[in-house]
């Protein structure tokens, strides 16, 4: 398993995931990709999605199951994940771009507008992206959600920024 | 160096207000702090030399057991400075080899 | 001397935990630390914790500590703080220093929660400054808020490597790699993501064979392992870093419970010598019990629960719960433990304690 030895998840590792929404469903709207792959026992998703999109049960270290169609992609998810692992992709945004909401505890935050570069899973620098809103109201509990726009064909690779900005 | 800003832990809104001595140079430590602390804050690295190869120690376990970062604290040694708070005046120095504990008056 | 119903040594998650549970039943409750602050090493885990609601999931370490210590104060729990246990007599007497004076605390039952202690990885320069534990790093960057160095290199990626590392690139540190002998990654996959995706390399079949430098560490040589641990001449690279930390396992710190006379076994996946303790976490010596770390090497959250366990158990003993209240009390958290331990990561554990606690029963 890559993410065994490498610490991230591979392409392959990822389709076989029941957190992740199927191609049609991106292509609809805002939808939450669940990128959790370990039964660790774990289940603040589930009790925080407030449309019952997705499922945990007992015992508590299955995998979540994403409900992709009751799925509104408000996001609510991302900060409460402990282990950071949940994303929001909007394919609908534009012609061409689409949104990535990810979690970001790091100092300074991004602002609105802001040119920053997208990485991926590998922290690989892979384009440039804009913020186009930051969240980081008192109950996500220092869990700053930032939405970026990228190119759509790299909206599920994008997990990460680096700001370009020096301090 | 002081970490001012935290992601997490929010500003750091103590200020170092209490002086001490380090090997006779003053500096400034946060009101309770662990004097090892305030001594890597100032960017002493070397606490103590150990006695048969004069090697230099600094904080290891952090926790009060492992005695790496011992030092003469007001004349006293083999001071464990990871869970010795600060206090104003406090003279500290490094510590070379085994301490020497001299007699105490009453 | 001075008397109790229960002394509990060690004010961290477990001891903390069995204190309110044993205060909240009527319990006379002496909790001794030997710390300036209690809290153990739970105030120094500012990530979000995982299992459900009940095991405070989504919560910051540093937020439950802080819950914890409010509701000791609101039981009326007697803390004695900056207090070392330096010797447990009889049935039970424990001879304590504060402030440079040694005093006697005669206590019914005794709850042993002294925690653990961060192994050490010797190689040569392993002793420069510059070179500590990663929770030595955690408490210096997380409580004191002090950064020692820029540039740190990370020995072990179990999740308190895993998890220390993030916490250095959060303080502002760069940690230039996670270094893990095994082939493959100790901890959590979401963990390790998490640094990947800050482009933090994890270089597993790798080992740290020398720190570098005069006063302080400057430079730290890794080398290659090859499938029986041994170092490949020729693999070797050279970084410069100002940090070596180690994260290479803990040890419970068993003195008192040794001195004591209780029972132990070696177990490595709790790792190392654990007093031999039952359900009730009693140990083999009746009245006095463990809890947290010192019962077998776990987390802050399985910690909190067997505090309250034994709690319970020792609540339950003096009077102040009837054997029915009790088993209700024990049943809740032993689910609640069950399920923190499933899964593969919990299975080693989960076995171990098994083992640990028919030979309890046996005694």
């Amino acid at each position: 398993m890559t993410l065994e030895k490498d610490g991230f998840l591979s392409p392959e590792e990822l389709t076989r995931l029941p957190g992740i929404p199927s191609a049609e469903r991106l292509e609809q709207g805002p939808v939450a990709v669940i990128e959790c792959a370990q039964e660790i026992p774990c289940n603040p998703c589930e009790e925080a999605c407030p449309a019952g999109a997705i499922q945990v049960g007992e015992p508590i270290t299955n995998l979540p199951v994403l409900e992709s169609d009751k799925c509104t992609g408000c996001g609510l998810c991302i900060p409460v994940c402990p282990g950071l692992a949940i994303f929001v992709v909007d394919m609908t945004y534009s012609d061409r771009e689409a949104t990535v909401q990810l979690p970001y505890e790091f100092l300074p935050l991004p602002q609105k507008g802001e040119l920053v570069t997208a990485l991926d899973r590998e922290g690989k620098a892979i384009c440039p992206a804009r913020v186009v809103n930051v969240r980081n109201p008192k109950k996500f509990d220092h869990t700053a959600v930032i939405a970026i726009a990228v190119p759509k064909d790299k909206a599920m690779n994008v997990r990460n920024i680096a700001l370009i900005r020096r301090q | 160096m002081r970490i001012k800003e935290h992601p997490i832990l929010g500003k750091l809104e103590k200020e170092p207000t209490v002086e001490i001595e380090v090997d006779g140079e003053v500096i400034r430590a946060i009101p309770g702090e662990p004097i090892a602390a305030a001594l890597l804050a100032a960017g002493k690295n070397v606490f103590r030399y150990t006695r048969k190869l004069h090697e230099p120690r600094s904080v290891f376990c952090a926790i009060g057991r492992c005695t790496d970062c011992m030092m003469i604290v007001d004349g006293v040694p083999n001071v464990r400075t990871c869970v010795t708070p600060v206090r104003a005046g406090m003279k500290i120095q490094t510590q070379h080899g085994l301490g020497e504990f001299k007699e105490r008056t009453q | 001397m001075r008397e109790t119903e229960l002394a509990i040594v060690g004010a961290g998650p477990a001891g903390l935990s069995a204190a309110i549970e044993a205060a909240s039943a009527g319990v006379r409750v002496t909790l001794v630390d030997e710390n300036q602050r209690p809290g153990g090493q739970l105030f120094k885990q500012i990530h979000k914790f995982f299992g459900s609601k009940e095991h405070y999931a989504s919560v910051r370490g540093f937020d439950i500590g802080t819950k914890l210590l409010s509701e000791v104060e609101k039981q009326g729990v007697e803390v004695m703080l900056d207090s070392v246990v330096w010797g447990i007599f009889g049935t039970h007497v424990l001879g304590i220093i504060h402030d440079q004076k040694n005093t006697y605390l005669r206590a019914q039952k005794v709850l042993l929660a002294t925690g653990a202690i961060e192994n050490a990885l010797a190689f040569p320069g392993w002793t420069l400054p510059g070179v500590m534990g990663a929770g030595a790093i955690q408490t210096l960057i997380n409580i004191d808020r002090v950064l020692p160095g820029k540039k740190a290199i990370m020995i072990g990626s179990g999740n308190v490597g895993l998890i220390v590392s993030y916490q250095l690139l959060q303080a502002g540190a760069q940690v230039i790699a996670v270094v893990e002998a095994a082939p493959k990654i100790g901890g959590y996959g979401v963990h390790a993501s998490k640094l990947r995706r800050n482009g933090v390399p994890i270089l597993t079949s790798t080992t740290v064979k020398e720190a570098k430098g005069k006063e302080k560490v400057e430079k730290a040589v890794l080398v290659a392992l090859d499938q029986n641990w041994n170092q490949i001449p020729g693999t070797e690279s050279e970084y410069e870093v100002d940090m070596i930390c180690l994260a290479v396992g803990l040890s419970p710190l068993s003195e008192l419970a040794w001195m004591a006379g209780c029972q132990f076994e070696y177990i490595p996946e709790l790792g190392g010598h654990v007093p031999i303790h039952d359900l009730n976490m009693q140990t083999t010596v009746p009245g006095i019990y463990v809890a947290g770390d010192l019962a077998g090497i776990e987390e802050a959250s399985t910690a909190m629960e067997e505090g309250k366990l034994a709690g319970i158990a020792i609540a339950e003993a003096l009077g102040y719960l009837s054997p029915e209240e009790a088993k209700i009390k024990k049943e809740a958290v032993s689910r609640r433990l069950d399920s923190f331990r499933k899964g593969p990561f919990g299975k080693a554990v989960r076995k171990a304690k098994a083992r640990l606690q028919r030979r309890g029963e046996v005694q």
